[in-house]
């Protein structure tokens, strides 16, 4: 039923309060925190580094707004609404299409027009705000996932956490929305991880409600035999992110477009528990090593290289 | 960098909490636990002399130095007579004068002393008495009570304890017969000793005191052997030979001067009184640290007011609470709806006792949430829907104590001591966490901010932490050290425990 903390040890597990003492509090200054906290901030730093994301299609910044919102949307296929200070996945509005005068949700359901304003009313108030302070409403492009995901994924996107330590890679993990997490690729909220060898873009292992796990819970289908499409690529578009924001401890979430190819969703200044469970392993060693390097390669291809070096992630083998 | 001088601040904090506190309770007497009592004894002694007509000036003296008890206070009676106290050497002395004393005039000492664990004892230092020329027979019975107990001794003490044992031997020999014979009472039986003892040269004097075994209206002073070893004067009871100062005696005063001189009159009697009284151990440490003059009663939250005192009794006991909220979440990883939340709600507990606390809560936050939920229907904003539920909240806990009413439940009229912003806030987190994170985590922060603030509550309303908290306010300190220390805390949460559970079940390289 539990671990030993010396069993959690030997494994090389980081904990919340080593991560925020040890990682967050030494290599994330405080003052950058905005740029990942609010998304519309993140959005123009990384189209200023020239880092692909989703198009931004229009900003709601005040109520009033809200009355030329239904004009703007009915000329609108499909759109992606979000909070610009949201948190884990919270107040995120996915319309994939329309019914009549209605809007068609991800999930099928169809919603007026009414209840789009009320929910972007909502974001404006600051409901989904971390604290609770007024915010903006995103309405970005929707992203299309590559077909490969249908099968292991519910609804919702399934993205790409990669966890950046001093702008190298050290852990990455695919993020599979369930049922249960109502498409939603947050792990807390019931949706599946699956471990990636950052050397290889090969999926390694995989979580559910933090069991372990192989299969997705709502197709039934192996995640591990997974091979992410342009790895490398990924690699890349997260080290640069690390780049351009400053954080040394960030997580990158990056979606796969059919069309674009990865497009970076969003940043994140607390990342890196659950990865553990997905990859089976935990980050201190790694982290340790990248902590007591001197010479870090300044380009972002060696950083690459070097963490492909560092990655050795193992198959699992499940005891039980 | 970070870790040492966090380190360098806990030890500080921490050694100076508990080095203050080490001394409000040894030194001070304050006691750790409340409403101890303890026995407080006055004696009086009273005078009455007759006065010849002209100047009369009396002198007396007084306790100065009491081992085994504390001095809470002392006062002096004197009617018209001037009075001057004085110290000499390891006595005290009361002078009372007056130009023309007729008549019989009475004066009163009294003190009030209460027993102690402080240590305290006489200063002098006494020359080594010559040895006097002992006439025959004593001469050769001394030599051999002498002669005798020096060969079964050690040191000043053992061998005083050896001629002590020998003079009150139940068989005595010819010897002690000898001096038995002589001594007519405690005193000059005393005197006796002192006597032998200079024979080689160990400095010896008299202790009187006055017996505090029960109240008693005559009671008299009493002496004790005192010898000096080279360091410090040791006490023995010239009749049992026990070594120490018995444990209800009151030292009065040292020496063979009279307990009294008087001048210009004639002494009818004097008279000392014992009674005994029980006092609050606190107000005893209170009353003793004030003729100790130490800062730390004037500084004393018991100097305050009584209505402030009680508003601080409760200010004191939030860091505890906090320090619960610390431990609950980074130790243990409970989550609770805001950081400081259960606290407060905990505080409204004070109020309406813990069960009632707890369904009165329960039952407001549920109605509260369906409520809620209804109103996410209507589509309202952000701040007037939170007014609304403020409002909500209030009609329902008017309900609750207009139906308690009718069916006579007094308990459920403390409702109305909720916080009710506390209440509407923790309604409006709850639905909002229910609906994105869905009910099992909105029912865990729930159950979570629940149990802390229960632990909270138990905490905060423990009598002994109160009385702690309260009479050592510089335990602060020491909860502020252990905030510090648990914010460099970087070990694993038990949640963690169970969060990462599966790890066990991979293999290791």
């Amino acid at each position: 039923m539990f671990c030993s903390p010396r069993q959690l040890k030997e494994r090389g597990i980081l904990g919340i309060n080593r991560r925020n003492a040890d990682f967050i509090m030494r290599y994330n200054p405080r003052r950058l925190f905005p740029l990942v906290d609010d998304k519309l901030k993140t959005k123009e730093l990384a189209l200023l580094h020239g880092i692909a994301v989703p198009d931004l299609l229009g900003v709601v910044e005040a109520q009033h707004q809200i009355k030329q919102l239904k004009a703007f949307l009915y000329k609108l296929d499909d759109f992606v609404i979000k909070p610009s200070h949201g948190c884990g996945g919270n107040g995120i509005l996915v319309v994939t299409g329309r019914s009549g005068d209605s809007f068609r949700k991800a999930g099928g359901d169809v919603v007026s027009f009414d209840q789009v304003a009320h929910h972007v009313s909502n974001i404006l108030s600051g409901m989904y705000s971390l604290g609770g302070v007024n915010d903006f409403a995103i309405i970005e492009y929707r992203v299309k996932f590559d077909p490969m995901f249908a099968r292991i994924s519910y609804q919702g996107v399934p993205d790409i956490r990669v966890v950046v330590f001093r702008g190298v890679p050290v852990a990455a993990m695919l993020r599979l929305p369930t049922r249960e997490s109502e498409g939603k690729a947050n792990l807390h909220q019931g949706a599946m991880g699956v471990g990636i060898n950052i050397a290889t873009g090969h999926s390694c292992g995989g979580v559910y409600h933090a069991q372990l796990c192989d299969i997705h819970p709502d197709t039934g289908e192996s995640t591990s035999t997974i091979q992410i499409p342009h790895w490398a690529h990924i690699l890349e578009l997260a080290v640069k992110c690390s780049d351009s924001v400053g954080l040394g401890y960030l997580g990158v979430d990056i979606v796969m477009d059919q069309e674009l190819g990865p497009l970076v969703l969003e940043l994140n200044a607390r990342p890196g528990l659950n990865v553990q469970i997905a990859i089976g392993e935990g980050l201190l060693n790694t982290l340790d090593h990248v902590k007591q390097l001197k010479n870090l390669p300044s380009s972002v291809e060696g950083r690459v290289d070097l963490a492909i070096a560092l990655s050795h992630c193992k198959i699992r083998q499940s005891t039980s | 960098m970070g870790n040492n001088a966090v380190r360098v601040w806990v030890c500080l904090l921490c050694v100076v909490g508990l080095s203050v506190c080490y001394y409000k309770t040894t030194v001070l007497g304050l006691p750790i636990k409340p409403q101890q009592d303890t026995e407080v004894w006055t004696v009086q002694a009273k005078i009455n002399f007759v006065g010849d007509g002209g100047p009369a000036i009396f002198e007396f003296f007084l306790p100065n130095v009491i081992p085994g008890y504390l001095k809470l206070d002392e006062d002096f009676i004197s009617g018209r007579f001037g009075l001057a106290v004085q110290d000499e050497g390891d006595n005290r002395k009361a002078q009372w004068a007056i130009r023309r004393a007729r008549d019989m005039k009475s004066l009163y000492y009294r003190i009030a002393v209460a027993r102690s664990s402080q240590s305290s004892g006489w200063q002098s230092h006494p020359q080594f008495p010559s040895s006097p020329e002992y006439p025959e027979p004593y001469a050769s019975a001394i030599q051999s009570i002498l002669d005798e107990a020096r060969t079964a001794s050690a040191d000043v003490a053992t061998y005083t304890m050896e001629i002590l044992q020998q003079l009150n031997s139940p068989v005595p020999n010819e010897n002690v017969e000898l001096f038995r014979d002589h001594a007519g009472n405690s005193e000059q039986w005393v005197k006796e000793i002192i006597n032998i003892l200079s024979g080689v040269r160990i400095p010896a004097r008299i202790l009187w005191g006055i017996r505090t075994s029960d109240s008693s209206n005559h009671s008299q002073l009493e002496p004790l052997l005192q010898v000096h070893n080279g360091q410090e004067w040791l006490t023995f009871d010239p009749h049992t030979s026990e070594r120490g100062i018995p444990l209800n005696f009151l030292s009065w005063n040292v020496g063979e001067n009279p307990l009294y001189h008087l001048s210009g009159g004639k002494l009818v009697d004097i008279d000392f009184s014992v009674t005994k009284s029980y006092k609050e151990q606190i107000d005893v440490a209170r009353s003793g640290a004030r003729h100790a003059d130490s800062i730390f009663t004037e500084f004393s939250l018991l100097a305050l007011p009584v209505q402030s005192q009680n508003l601080y009794r409760l200010l004191l006991m939030v860091p505890i609470g906090v320090v619960i909220v610390v431990l609950m979440r980074t130790f243990v990883g409970i989550s609770t709806f805001g950081t400081f939340m259960p606290i407060l709600i905990a505080l409204a507990f004070r109020e309406t006792q813990l069960l009632w606390g707890v369904l009165l809560f329960s039952l407001i936050v549920a109605f509260g949430l369906m409520i809620r939920f209804y109103l996410e229907r209507l589509m309202l904003l952000l701040i007037p829907r939170l007014a609304s539920i403020v409002i909500i909240v209030v009609i329902i806990m008017l309900l609750i104590s207009l139906v308690s009413n009718q069916m006579e439940a007094e308990r459920l009229l403390s409702v109305a001591l909720f916080p009710m912003v506390i209440l509407a806030m923790t309604i409006e987190r709850m639905s909002i966490t229910w609906e994105e994170n869905g009910p099992r985590d909105a029912l865990l922060q729930g159950f979570g901010s629940l149990f802390v603030a229960i632990l909270g509550y138990l905490a905060m309303t423990n009598e002994q932490l109160m009385y702690v908290m309260f009479v050592f306010p510089e335990l602060l300190l020491v909860l502020l050290a252990m905030c510090l220390w648990a914010g460099r805390y970087n070990g694993y949460r038990v949640c963690e425990l169970y969060r990462f559970r599966e790890m066990k079940n991979i293999e290791r390289d």
